[in-house]
């Protein structure tokens, strides 16, 4: 039920947006709970987006994991 | 989308697989997630097997489906019946109330349709404005903002059969049952874009390792690892993992609309009694889209529990699916008796379809 997808803002029109999930899927998303901007990703739960998802962020952290966990071979 | 696609990596898996092992505590360690989307992750991706032995993930009342009372779901029944059309998602259609489910009071002449979207219930009642809707409003905090934006707009002949439930009030029943022993908690991602980290700041003081996950294979072991390390250290913390979606203060916009529009309550969980203050009903100024209250629902007290079912003790993670007496034997995913094999986020259901026995 909590399942959420991430996608990409294509256009945006009053509380509407077009967002391309990938593989050709472009679907129309409420944006009324998130201030997203055009080029941004959101996470679509049932139709809404709930929440901008942080692109850099998520390349930072699997950089660090993979830091961190190498840095631990051989301790 | 490909920026999200490393958190299914396979390389750095292994490694996180092999820091977990070196971490493997001297005693048993119990860590219990809430999230049907984690246990799919976890036992779709065979994750369990890559742990240590006395390692034990546990799946705790993470299901929305499974956990609304039959209670309520005949009064669905009984509005599907009586005169309204009943509007709601796939999982909940084929949930069994005390006798039946939507799906058979439909057979029996309700009227029920099935939805992806609460926007999609909204605009079927656009469309025919003699006609009145009830959404079946389910889902925990990820699922109750959309359903306050929609409660603010949406037409005269809709209301709301609304059964949230909230996700710390579960926690902090799990934590304070003694005879579950839980060492860690996987907070669920997605409630937690909404509700943020705050919510959660209580169960390190509590003694408990928190640790905020996301849902691909990587964010599940790394929530994992990061628990095991805090017991380690001996020094329990909240964590985020899931820092490219969840933010401290989570979605202010997505939490004022639900403030707006609900009261807290006191709610019953399916097989598991009342848990304070965790449902959501519908605030005094929007009581004519509260179906409580616009029709004279006539239901008993509901019966939650099929004979010889072990679903209470299954949502709560005191055993696991294949130790119930029914699992895949009566009750199967075509034929479930209990909830938690109807929905796909049940923890019956993901192990009768994705587990290795």
């Amino acid at each position: 039920m909590c399942l959420a997808v991430p996608g990409k803002v294509l256009e945006k029109e009053g509380t509407l947006a077009k967002v391309d999930f990938g593989h050709g899927t472009v679907r129309e998303v409420d944006i009324s709970l998130v201030d997203v901007a055009v080029g941004q990703h959101v996470l679509v739960h049932t139709g809404y987006a709930i929440q901008i998802m942080d692109e850099e962020e998520a390349r930072a952290s699997l950089d660090l994991w993979k830091d961190i966990l190498e840095r631990l071979e051989g301790e | 989308m490909e920026q999200f696609r490393g958190f299914r990596d396979r390389e750095l898996a292994e490694l996180l697989t092999k820091r977990i092992r070196e971490l493997e505590p001297p005693d048993p360690v119990k860590i219990c997630h809430v999230c049907g989307t984690h246990e799919w992750t976890i036992t779709h991706n065979g994750l369990r097997h890559l742990l240590p032995e006395n390692v034990n993930l546990i799946a705790g009342p993470g299901c929305p489906v499974c956990i609304v009372p039959a209670r309520e779901i005949d009064e669905a029944i009984w509005l599907s019946l009586n005169g309204t059309t009943v509007v709601t998602f796939g999982d909940m259609y084929r949930a069994p109330g005390s006798e039946i489910s939507l799906e058979d009071a439909k057979s029996q002449g309700g009227e029920v349709k099935v939805v992806y979207s609460v926007r999609d219930a909204v605009e079927m009642a656009a469309r025919e404005p003699s006609h009145e809707f009830v959404f079946f409003a389910i889902g925990f905090e990820t699922t109750t903002p959309m359903n306050a934006v929609e409660a603010e707009r949406c037409p005269d002949n809709f209301s709301f059969l609304v059964s949230h439930r909230l996700i710390p009030p579960a926690l902090d029943a799990l934590a304070e049952m003694d005879d579950l022993n839980l060492d860690g908690f996987i907070a669920p991602g997605h409630v937690s874009t909404v509700i943020g980290m705050k919510p959660y700041q209580k169960y390190p003081e509590m003694g408990m390792p928190t640790v905020i996950a996301g849902f691909e294979p990587l964010d599940v072991l790394m929530g994992v690892y990061m628990i095991l390390k805090q017991i380690e250290d001996g020094e329990p913390r909240l964590e985020n993992e899931y820092s490219r979606a969840v933010t401290f203060e989570g979605n202010v916009k997505a939490q004022e609309a639900v403030a707006r529009v609900f009261d807290t309550v006191d709610g019953a969980w399916r097989g598991l009694g009342s848990i304070p203050a965790s449902a959501l009903k519908l605030k005094e100024e929007f009581s004519a889209h509260d179906a409580r209250l616009r029709y004279e629902i006539d239901v008993g007290p509901g019966r939650d529990v099929y004979p010889g079912c072990s679903c209470p003790q299954v949502i709560l993670g005191k055993i696991s699916p294949d130790e119930c007496p029914l699992f895949i034997k009566e009750c199967t995913p075509e034929k479930p008796k209990g909830a938690c094999m109807v929905s796909r986020e049940g923890t019956c259901s993901i192990w009768a379809i994705e587990a290795l026995l």
